[in-house]
């Protein structure tokens, strides 16, 4: 990381809680009824409602799966499936409510957006309440919206691409998020348009035992090139949670995209997300995904390279806490010839978390030429901690390549002793070596970001050392 | 003035006994040379005086003024002014040897230097020492040649400026240039608040900074102290003559390297 990144920066205490001013809330637990009031809020086209419930019907026939994390105590009758803070969005930020306002105030949206971000589309909670664009943006065509907006004013688009990349019966939680999904962005980027600056949007539970359902729908047309970010922080509560979030993103000829993500749910919230990128002849995805937070999470960003020459990347790091379990990775599915990719992951665990990575590449009979290189390494902390690697490889042709390297390590007394003797505190130490650990990782993000996670790692790692 | 004094220091690693009493002072202004065939203590001494984890002191004590160094931590021992040059750096990856050097220094500072300051004090010295621009921008100690990793060390003592210098074999691995310039930079730091002490195997070091103590340990123990004479005695004649001042020597005993790879197979012999 370089030298700029390292200023002081003021602790930020992400426990807050705001007072619940919603509006307007469900009641709790899912059923038909629910479905149907979303949609009739949300005043849906038909064609959106018959789409919800028999999402909601694959959901309730659907098992929980028999491989990852243990959900068994999850409670779904226990969750409010859909909650508006305010009434309208608002595009100036003084008409933003103020409770509202002093929690992104206090994670300094505001400053952000105007450094380094294009536009900012903030859910809090279930909707989009502040949504913003620079010009420049604007000018070049692109479609910026929260989903909402998306369906309602882009309706050719939005129909033409909806559920073709992650069909609502692709599991459990993608069924669940079809039928009460809510908030998230759409974006459509018209054909050759290259945007300078990151796309951001930046997502927060606030409501105990609300569960949110962010949607979120890419096309970056042929030949463009566009980077999205999506940052996640939520403050602690009592119950628990749910977040089942489905990012679909397609990826046309020749275009680009990179997709950002850092989620620091509080440590009581299930994190169950589908993220996949379907990429077409010589696109290229990039999924760079950091987990921090939640309780539990399984999360697996996939590229499905369809077309030929099509490449999919992802960078991704996972640090599990004590009472954490991750279960991330990433799934790469070659279909055509002279496809490529590259799985790089770091996972840390310490006080007694459980990090593991799972992965899968999977080259198809017509993926002839292709290669895929996975790299997982963890770093276990202290004796409580645990982490396993769980890559499936699979080759279904006789002319492809898949490299598959993987390392386990803890920090090492001679490491701490060497950076100690040059002044350094054990928990000085510690950081540096860890920091150091996650650099792959941490160098692909906006300057911000890089700040914020050095700082959410920091507060971490700062005063207990290794245990 | 500050004064580094050991007494009757005893050093195990596990239940072995490897220092057996060292009794040694260092005041500042000098410079110790500390000689002696290979597996006698010499690294052992270095390492236990900074603080290394894999050695427990059972019996002496280490005192710098009037601070019982045994009772700090190592890096409270750094801040304290002691150093270690090791011989064999530690490689830590994804972390800038600038973003390294400046925490090690603003460890030590009251007030954190500005980026500016720390940029032009690195430039400085990195200079001086002749090594690579680029060298700030590269990840600690990776991919280093071994010449790069003593230089390193150099860099940092003189980025540090530590009252007490331990210098571990600084000259292994340096070529006939390098080795010049490390000399240089030593002779450099030379004042009546800089003390040295120095592990070596060659007189060409010594030659360079010249040492105004030499020690000679053996066994754990100091088994001679003299002036810049006893080196060349040493470099003429060995270590044999020793025995006639009763002084035991033992065969070094080559340690059988463990690979990685046996322990995963059954050896037939």
């Amino acid at each position: 990381m370089s030298d700029e990144l390292k200023f002081d920066f003021q602790s930020i205490d992400y426990d807050f809680i705001d007072e619940d001013k919603a509006v307007f809330k469900t009641e709790k637990g899912i059923n038909a009824d629910v479905v149907r009031e979303i949609s009739k809020i949300k005043n849906e086209p038909e064609w959106m409602l018959e789409y919800r419930l028999k999402s909601l019907e694959h959901f309730l026939n659907q098992p929980l799966p028999s491989w990852g994390v243990d959900l068994s105590n999850m409670d779904f009758g226990d969750y409010t499936y859909y909650s508006r803070p305010s009434h309208d969005k608002t595009d100036k930020w003084e008409e933003v409510p103020e409770t509202i306002k002093d929690t992104f105030d206090k994670l300094g949206i505001p400053e952000a957006e105007q450094h380094f971000l294009a536009g900012v589309s903030t859910q809090y909670e279930s909707e989009v309440v502040y949504h913003n664009m620079l010009d420049e943006v604007k000018e070049k065509g692109v479609i910026f919206l929260d989903i909402d907006s998306g369906l309602r004013e882009c309706p050719e688009i939005f129909k033409k691409y909806f559920d073709t990349v992650i069909p609502y019966h692709d599991n459990k939680f993608s069924a669940l998020n079809g039928a009460v999904w809510s908030g998230g962005s759409f974006i459509y980027v018209p054909p050759g348009v290259t945007l300078e600056k990151p796309l951001q949007s930046y997502f927060r539970i606030n409501s105990e035992r609300m569960a949110q359902f962010e949607r979120t729908l890419i096309i970056v047309d042929k030949g463009s090139d566009i980077h999205y970010v999506e940052g996640c922080t939520a403050p602690s509560y009592q119950k628990d949670s749910l977040h089942a979030g489905v990012v679909e993103i397609v990826v046309l000829e020749g275009a680009k995209c990179r997709y950002t993500t850092i989620q620091n749910w509080s440590k009581n919230i299930y994190n169950l997300v589908t993220q996949r990128a379907k990429v077409y002849k010589n696109g290229s995805m990039e999924w760079v995904d950091g987990n921090i937070g939640s309780l539990a999470t399984m999360k697996y960003p996939t590229c499905v390279l369809a077309e030929e020459g099509a490449k999919g990347t992802c960078i991704t790091i996972a640090v599990a806490d004590e009472g954490q379990i991750l279960d991330s990775g990433s799934k790469m599915i070659h279909l055509a010839p002279n496809t490529s990719s590259q799985i790089i992951s770091k996972s840390i665990s310490r006080c007694g978390g459980k990090v593991n990575y799972r992965g899968m590449v999977q080259h198809g009979k017509n993926a002839y030429n292709s290669k895929s290189k996975v790299e997982c390494d963890t770093l276990i902390l202290d004796q409580l901690s645990t982490s396993d690697t769980v890559p499936i490889n699979i080759m279904r042709n006789n002319d492809s390549i898949i490299e598959h390297e993987a390392t386990v390590s803890k920090v090492s007394e001679e490491q701490l002793f060497y950076l100690m003797s040059r002044g350094l505190t054990q928990a000085q130490a510690t950081e540096m070596i860890v920091m150091g650990f996650i650099e792959p990782f941490s160098k692909e993000l906006p300057m911000e970001y890089a700040v914020e996670l050095n700082q959410l790692l920091k507060l971490d790692f700062g005063d207990q050392g290794i245990g | 003035m500050s004064k580094l004094k050991i007494k009757n220091l005893h050093v195990n690693v596990g239940d072995k006994e490897i220092l057996k009493g060292i009794d040694l002072e260092i005041h500042s202004g000098e410079i110790h040379a500390i000689m002696g065939p290979n597996g006698n203590g010499k690294s052992t001494l270095l390492s236990a005086i900074m603080g290394h984890p894999k050695y427990s002191i059972t019996e002496g004590s280490i005192t710098l003024d009037d601070q019982d160094v045994l009772s700090m931590s190592v890096d409270e021992r750094s801040r304290a002014g002691i150093f270690l040059g090791m011989q064999y750096p530690q490689e830590i990856p994804g972390v800038t040897n600038s973003d390294f050097l400046k925490s090690a220094l603003n460890a030590r500072l009251e007030k954190p230097l500005s980026v500016f300051q720390f940029i032009k004090k690195l430039d400085k010295n990195i200079e001086e020492l002749q090594m690579n621009e680029n060298l700030a921008h590269r990840y600690l100690n990776e991919g280093f040649s071994g010449g790069e990793k003593k230089r390193n060390e150099i860099l940092q003592m003189k980025l540090l400026q530590p009252q007490f210098a331990l210098l571990d074999e600084i000259d292994s691995g340096l070529d006939v240039d390098a080795l010049r310039i490390v000399a240089e930079a030593i002779n450099s730091m030379r004042s009546d608040d800089f003390s040295c002490v120095m592990v070596s195997h060659y007189e060409r070091l010594f030659e360079l900074v010249q040492p105004t103590h030499v020690h000679v340990l053996i066994q754990g123990k100091i088994v001679t102290t003299g002036g810049y004479d006893l080196i060349e005695k040493i470099d003429q004649e060995g270590y044999d003559w020793l025995k006639e001042l009763g002084v035991v020597l033992e065969e070094e005993q080559d340690q059988q390297p463990i690979i990685l790879g046996s322990c995963a197979r059954k050896v037939v012999e």
